[in-house]
């Protein structure tokens, strides 16, 4: 591969690439620095870029991006545990640090409303905790979106985000009421997270690991489309999809857009009655 | 260094465009105990083994030179039916069994099954059957009206490979290393969380001695990364992590070696803190000198030499590539933070030699304090030229060749290279290709 001049390695094609310029001397540095309120630092050392985005944006920026890395598994071939592991001690050390800044309750306020969809966490897996889903509690993450896998369907979960992000403010109101009192829980939250992410990477069953992350789609969980998976045992994705939904962790009722879920359960009794 | 470059025969040669068949990236290379046989693994599952000419007077000029001795399917693709994997072929490590009689053999081993592998040459035939004529077929009886001995006549040579034991079902995780005994009797093989000690005979059973698998899944933090008995110690092993710590184990202690004999951890350098600090210092290869009194770890930026005596701190860091510390971000994001380069020490352990970006490798004189870079590509490697020193600036003065850091080329990258374990000769594998790089200048060890 011919070697090109400013950025001569490839990203990641499944990563979006955000524009962090000088991220690396940002990092590198280990500076912190206390800019609360979004203040850029602008050094100015390229003349025509754009100013420096701030220390708590960077840093958002990477915790984006490892969530990412952690989410896309290949297909076919386990995940690569050390690389795994690595990528969260690396998300786990960036949220400690979030915590003990404080920032990690101001990102929940600011995620309220309309987000760029630059974003690619989905929100639900880094929030929920099979406890809290018994309890019914919602805890929202850095932003109210879900994962978009396709491109075509950026126009369709537009519309559903906007729509999720009304309903999602009253319930942020309280949620970060309930942070702001508990932080330490807010913590357990997000180990709970990346424990499923571990619990799945054990289990080795990448496409559970996508069920856990995917949007909802209603119409996969059409009884008539599971029972055929269930026969024919064309499609593997199916059965593992099943094994993860009918384990307790998953029979939560009042995740944003996740209301299906609830029709899944149901499905999932009737199925594993007969 | 001068150079022979050398492909593997059923390699096609990769056309101007330099076609990278996947198949046939080279992920292992590993010299046999007396540096006549070369062997590589590839993606593929594939085995190649290099045989090093005899000297002769005939033809001077092809003395040493590395030919194809024999290729082989060491293992295929499998599907794991339960967990709905498919399990790579790709040959991780090869290692060489001490020659014991005319044979050799070699373990081979992918992400799950290792492999013993019994390479025999057959240069004779016996003729003169009874039975049988020369094709083989039967004889009419009638036409037999003597009896003969059958007679052992030379034949062209021919290496057979045969797989002598199959090790499988001893790892749930990833094998990232297997080694030999110095008893050359047992091997071990680790995966990311455990180390299985075998019996080189008993291939359905084999000790788990040492296992960092929490209890709790969630609880995971650190992983194996390298493992090797030690040189002359039949009861010493070590082991790498993820944090970058070296822990070395005494059978001889207990059964089951969680609890290490010696830790040896650098303290974390505060003023190079970063996020990424603890991924940079995972240990990606560990390797024992042959004196047995060092050790050898390759982490991203960095080679250390650790004495077996001093657990606080290696004896003697040497810096790879550190201009790549300002990008360590973009390297995080195109995943090349977490290549795993291997290290290599020559036969007097004072040279230390690892791969890099480019197809650049790096040699480091122990004793001068000298170090040099090398290219390995075919622009620069005509038969028998002399290998110029590279350099890659970090701005400042650029001197012409100079290679900056921002054209450093991330897809060419030095995982595995491998020293003869006498004489100045090297292999490098640079993806698809081989490279074996001979001293003729300076062929004694000093």
């Amino acid at each position: 591969m011919p070697s090109l001049g400013p950025s001569p390695y490839v990203p990641d094609p499944c990563c979006t690439t955000l524009a962090f310029y000088n991220l690396d001397t940002m990092f590198v540095r280990g500076l912190k620095r206390k800019c609360f309120d979004g203040e850029e630092d602008v050094e100015g050392t390229l003349a025509g870029i754009k100013a420096i985005p701030s220390y708590n944006l960077q840093r958002q920026s990477l915790l984006d991006m490892s969530l990412v890395k952690l989410q896309l598994c290949h297909m076919l071939v386990e995940p690569n545990l050390c690389r795994s592991v690595l990528i969260a001690n690396t998300v786990r050390q960036i949220q400690e640090e979030m915590t003990q800044d404080g920032t990690w309750q101001m990102i929940s306020t600011q995620s309220t409303g309309q987000t760029s969809l630059d974003r690619l966490v989905s929100t639900d897996i880094l929030c929920r905790s099979s406890r809290e889903q018994a309890e019914g509690k919602h805890v929202p993450g850095y932003g109210t979106l879900s994962k978009d896998f396709e491109g075509d369907e950026g126009q369709d979960s537009s519309e559903t985000m906007s729509t999720a992000s009304s309903v999602q403010a009253p319930r942020n109101l309280q949620g970060n009421v309930w942070e702001m009192e508990n932080p330490q829980e807010n913590k357990g939250n997000f180990q709970k997270s990346l424990d499923q992410i571990f619990e799945t990477l054990e289990n080795k069953s990448p496409n559970s690991v996508e069920d856990l992350f995917s949007e909802v789609d209603n119409s996969y969980y059409d009884l008539d489309t599971m029972l055929t998976g269930m026969m024919s045992n064309t499609k593997m994705g199916h059965c593992d999809g099943l094994e993860t939904f009918s384990s307790p962790t998953n029979t939560a009722s009042n995740s944003n857009c996740k209301s299906d879920l609830n029709e899944l359960d149901h499905i999932v009794e009737i199925l594993v009655e007969s | 260094m001068q150079a022979s470059p050398h492909c593997p025969a059923n390699v096609p040669q990769p056309s101007s465009e330099e076609v990278t068949s996947g198949a046939d990236i080279i992920s292992t290379v590993e010299f046999n105990h007396t540096g006549e046989l070369l062997a590589t693994g590839d993606k593929g599952g594939r085995v190649v083994i290099f045989q090093r000419e005899p000297e002769s007077k005939n033809e001077p000029y092809n003395q040493g030179e590395y030919n194809v001795y024999s290729t082989f399917q060491s293992h295929e693709p499998e599907f794991d039916y339960l967990k709905s994997l498919e399990i790579e072929e790709k040959i991780n490590k090869i290692k060489w069994l001490p020659q014991q009689n005319a044979a050799h053999s070699l373990l081979s081993t992918n992400d799950k099954t290792i492999k013993l592998w019994k390479i025999t040459e057959r240069d004779k035939r016996p003729e003169g059957y009874n039975l049988k004529d020369e094709e083989g077929k039967l004889k009419d009886l009638s036409t037999v009206t003597s009896l003969q001995v059958p007679v052992l006549k030379p034949m062209d040579l021919m290496v057979e490979v045969t797989p002598r034991r199959i090790f499988a079902n001893g790892h749930t995780y990833h094998v990232n290393s297997i080694s030999v005994n110095s008893d050359c009797e047992t091997y071990m093989s680790a995966d990311d969380l455990r180390i299985n000690l075998w019996h080189l005979a008993i291939t359905d059973r084999s000790f788990n001695i040492v296992d960092i698998k929490p209890a709790n899944m969630e609880d995971l933090t650190e992983v194996i990364t390298a493992s090797e008995f030690h040189p002359h110690h039949c009861n010493l092993f070590v082991y790498s992590s993820s944090k970058g710590s070296l822990r070395l184990c005494d059978m001889r202690a207990s059964a089951l070696c969680d609890k290490h004999s010696k830790l040896y951890e650098e303290p974390e350098d505060p003023s190079n803190r970063s996020f990424f600090s603890e991924i940079i210092s995972s240990v990606s290869d560990v390797k024992f000198s042959h004196s047995g009194r060092y050790m050898l770890t390759r982490d991203y930026l960095t080679v250390k030499v650790w004495d077996l005596n001093m657990e606080t701190k290696p004896v003697e860091t040497y810096q790879v590539h550190d201009y790549l510390r300002s990008k360590l971000c973009s390297l995080y994001e195109n995943d090349c933070i977490f290549d795993k380069f291997e290290c290599a020490w020559n036969g007097s352990d004072s040279v230390i030699m690892t791969g890099a970006y480019n197809n650049f490798f790096r040699m480091f004189d122990r004793n001068t304090k000298r170090d040099v870079t090398l290219e390995a590509s075919r622009e620069s490697s005509k038969p028998r030229a002399i290998l110029k020193p590279r350099r890659v600036c970090v701005g400042g003065k650029r001197r012409k060749d100079d290679i900056s850091v921002d054209s450093l080329d991330f897809t060419k990258k030095i995982l595995h290279t491998a020293w003869h374990p006498t004489e100045n000769i090297i292999a490098i594998a640079a993806t698809n290709n081989l490279y074996i790089f001979q001293d003729k200048v300076n062929s004694e060890m000093h």
